[in-house]
């Protein structure tokens, strides 16, 4: 009998495949802007344009419904635990690879509104607009790759995937990575002390 | 909860970073300078600026480069007509006015001047007005401007016929202007009264696009 407990709610897991989805997209449509051989391959350049510009509006809305209409609270607290760098249900690392991915999240949303404008109105344009969202582009495909290192190819880590598409990790797993997370209850908002569910009970 | 609190760093981390990658608006000259100089760059460090749907296809049987308006005499060339002509080579620096830039770009093709004495252009012709096959997009120079012996209608980059995403299978080249006065795919050439906005000035870029010394830059 393998005992788990909850890691990630409903709107915590929701909120990142939205983000990953959107992340994806605008990366596919960002990249086609940019690499002269998709451009060609492509072509529809003002159409691409339109898709990765709303894409980038559509993420933040996106982002801003689930907050809303989610757990709102949950989330608050969430963005609370991050911010202290110590290690509880999250380690440092990833307090870090959070808190820099809501920062390029932030800068690629202004540097891309920046870009948008300035070729309406050069008011708007500065020099160095295009070097910042590439630069961004970079960075966050660095963090990526590490993220999805951690999450799906390396052995003692990888369990962790399952608390981003269940919901729940192993006890015992929590227990050895994040020893000095105070573990929830596995099932709904409750006081007390942990349920352990079985596999059986949750399929 | 605990009773000692540990230190509150995740907003300040979080507003660092992201002073940090706005300030760079400011400072990131030489960081684009750096990035526009990674010798393995994707593209070789270009981007493929388009405005229409579709770029143009070249094809070298049916392809024509008209040079008419103001001018005692028009000319129609072929692929291979222009290639006949007496031909330069240049290398130059290309520079964006969004910011990129690609060094060392190597150029062969016809002197714009050369071309334009080839039709004797009329007393009151001021300006020289290029059509790009990609629709809508036009620009012009003043005469003064076309005549500078660096500008070059160019059919081949660094070394290959000029590929297509970069106008094929003819390109204006001003190295001392922002890309954009350097019209791909030209098909037409017109000799006019005088300069006219183009596709860009018509969105606020500057008619005389000197590097350095336009667009607020």
């Amino acid at each position: 009998m393998k005992a788990y407990v909850t890691r990630f709610s409903r709107s915590e897991r929701t909120f990142h495949w939205v983000n990953a989805t959107f992340f994806l997209y605008l990366l596919g449509t960002g990249l086609i802007l940019f690499l002269p051989r998709f451009s060609r391959l492509v072509g529809r350049r003002p159409l691409i344009k339109d898709l990765h510009f709303w894409g980038g509006l559509g993420w933040i809305a996106a982002l801003a419904l689930i907050a809303l209409l989610g757990d709102t609270r949950g989330l608050w607290r969430t963005l609370r635990e991050l911010e202290t760098l110590d290690h509880r249900r999250f380690n440092p690392g990833q307090k870090v690879n959070a808190i820099l991915n809501a920062a390029i999240t932030v800068l690629f949303v202004i540097s891309g509104l920046l870009l948008w404008l300035g070729e309406r109105d050069t008011r708007f344009r500065l020099q160095n607009t295009v070097t910042l969202h590439d630069t961004l582009m970079y960075a966050a495909l660095a963090l990526l790759a590490g993220h999805l290192y951690l999450a799906v190819i390396h052995p003692t880590t990888r369990h962790a995937l399952r608390g981003m598409t269940r919901g729940t990790v192993s006890e015992e797993w929590a227990r050895r990575h994040h020893p000095h997370w105070e573990v929830p209850p596995s099932s709904g908002p409750g006081e007390g002390t942990t349920t352990p569910t079985t596999d059986a009970a949750r399929t | 909860m605990s009773e000692q609190a540990p230190k509150r760093l995740g907003r300040g981390l979080f507003l660092v970073a992201v002073g940090g990658g706005l300030s760079s608006l400011w400072w990131g000259k030489s960081l684009t300078k750096a990035v526009s100089a990674i010798p393995f760059a994707p593209g070789g460090g270009w981007r493929i600026y388009t405005v229409a749907p579709t770029m143009p296809t070249f094809d070298p049987a049916t392809w024509r480069l008209d040079v008419g308006g103001l001018v005692d005499k028009p000319v129609t060339l072929t692929y291979d007509e222009l290639r006949a002509m007496p031909a330069t080579s240049q290398i130059r620096d290309f520079h964006c006015v969004t910011g990129w830039s690609v060094s060392n770009v190597h150029w062969k093709g016809v002197r714009l001047s050369e071309l334009l004495a080839r039709v004797r252009p009329q007393f009151s012709a001021l300006g020289v007005q290029f059509t790009s096959a990609e629709v809508p997009y036009v620009d012009s120079l003043s005469i003064f401007q076309a005549k500078v012996p660096d500008v070059l209608l160019a059919y081949e980059m660094n070394g290959k016929p000029l590929p297509r995403e970069h106008g094929a299978p003819v390109r204006l080249v001003v190295p001392e202007m922002y890309g954009y006065k350097s019209v791909k795919w030209v098909s037409r050439i017109d000799l006019v009264e005088r300069a006219q906005d183009g596709y860009w000035e018509n969105l606020g870029y500057d008619r005389d696009a000197y590097i350095g010394h336009s667009n607020g830059l």
